[in-house]
């Protein structure tokens, strides 16, 4: 490992350790807490969509996050471990046989659904756990 | 010419770009420089050569790669043969022993600094983009010259094409400097400088580290010099 896959290395595992990222692809529906500086006080706030895109690249990681705003697109990109996402929540995991969902800029309504992906074993595994206490 | 002041700058090999998350969520886009192994090889002084300066050298180069003039030449301060020489400019009062190694706390975080490199080479490259020329029109019965200069000068009189007409050419492999680039952070133990934003040079390149001539020196940065 270069000195700068190692710098890189380091800022990964702090940020990571900060911040649990949980499996997601593109066509789920995920929900973005993003941190919002307002004057002296930080808020969080949350922004739902569609994952249309991932880039993979270590610390420099990010999605897009497409969804309907008042009827309008609006797609936001956000880097995969920055400090100001609190918490990427995954609503819903969608089935799609693309990894650029960039068709869907096109499309509103009935022609822009994902099926969802059922039997996803990341979230079977705490649903089985959850089922198995009550029991 | 006024005697020149200021304390030395360092030699150090650009390693690429990466982000700086910083903990209040902003990012930073940095260079990574490596100053690996920095030493000064010899010492310039106004008794016998006439100016001051340091001479420092980066890396450890083979043997099989060092002439036997260098070889000497390494001897008499007793360093080991370094990879690339470089000098810099000093004043009397900052002036190195040679053996002295340097670190990278010589550079302190939010500092400006001047970083100067030898650009990336592009070959022969056209009007458009050696010069920012416009080219010509895409259509409008423009037929196969879009990236062309267009006119290289008048008619009858003068005559001749100017000299220093912009045209096309050779471009790249420079040496460039760039002003007031900020150190975003620095790491002795590991010998990395961060500067904000781009250095001019290639990856692996060798690029020169000084303060910023345009700006007061920074009251934290040692003098004359981080020894290690």
């Amino acid at each position: 490992m270069n000195l700068l896959e190692q710098f890189e290395a380091e800022q990964l595992s702090r940020l990571t350790a900060a911040r649990a990222t949980p499996d997601f692809a593109p066509g789920d529906t995920v929900r973005v807490m993003v941190k919002v500086q307002e004057g002296e006080r930080v808020r969080t706030q949350a922004y739902e969509g569609v994952v249309i895109a991932r880039s993979n690249k270590g610390v420099q990681s990010n999605f897009t996050v497409r969804k309907l705003s008042y009827g309008e697109g609006v797609e936001r990109v956000f880097p995969l471990y920055s400090p100001n996402v609190a918490e990427i929540q995954v609503v819903r995991r969608g089935k799609v046989r693309r990894a650029k969902l960039y068709y869907l800029r096109g499309r509103t309504g009935k022609s822009a659904r994902i099926a969802e992906k059922l039997g996803n074993k990341a979230d079977a595994a705490p649903k089985a756990a959850a089922a198995a206490a009550e029991a | 010419m006024a005697a020149k002041t200021g304390r030395t700058g360092l030699i150090a090999k650009k390693l690429g770009m990466s982000r700086l998350f910083n903990e209040d969520g902003s990012t930073v886009p940095v260079t990574l420089l490596h100053v690996d192994n920095v030493r000064v090889v010899a010492k310039r002084t106004t008794d016998k050569d006439g100016y001051e300066a340091v001479q420092l050298g980066i890396g450890d180069a083979k043997p099989k790669n060092v002439s036997k003039a260098n070889k000497g030449h390494f001897a008499k301060s007793g360093v080991e043969a370094p990879k690339k020489v470089v000098e810099f400019r000093v004043g009397s009062d900052a002036a190195l022993e040679p053996g002295a190694k340097l670190s990278a706390a010589h550079f302190v975080a939010g500092q400006k600094v001047d970083v100067t490199g030898v650009t990336v080479g592009k070959g022969f490259a056209g009007g458009m983009k050696r010069w920012n020329f416009a080219g010509l029109e895409a259509s409008h019965g423009v037929s196969i010259s879009h990236r062309s200069l267009g006119s290289t000068g008048n008619r009858q009189d003068p005559g001749k094409t100017f000299k220093n007409k912009k045209m096309a050419g050779h471009l790249g492999v420079e040496r460039v400097t760039t002003q007031n680039l900020e150190v975003a952070g620095v790491d002795a133990e590991k010998g990395l400088v961060l500067i904000k934003g781009a250095v001019p040079g290639a990856k692996g390149g060798y690029v020169l580290i000084r303060d910023a001539v345009k700006r007061a020196r920074h009251a934290d940065a040692p003098f004359p010099a981080a020894v290690a």
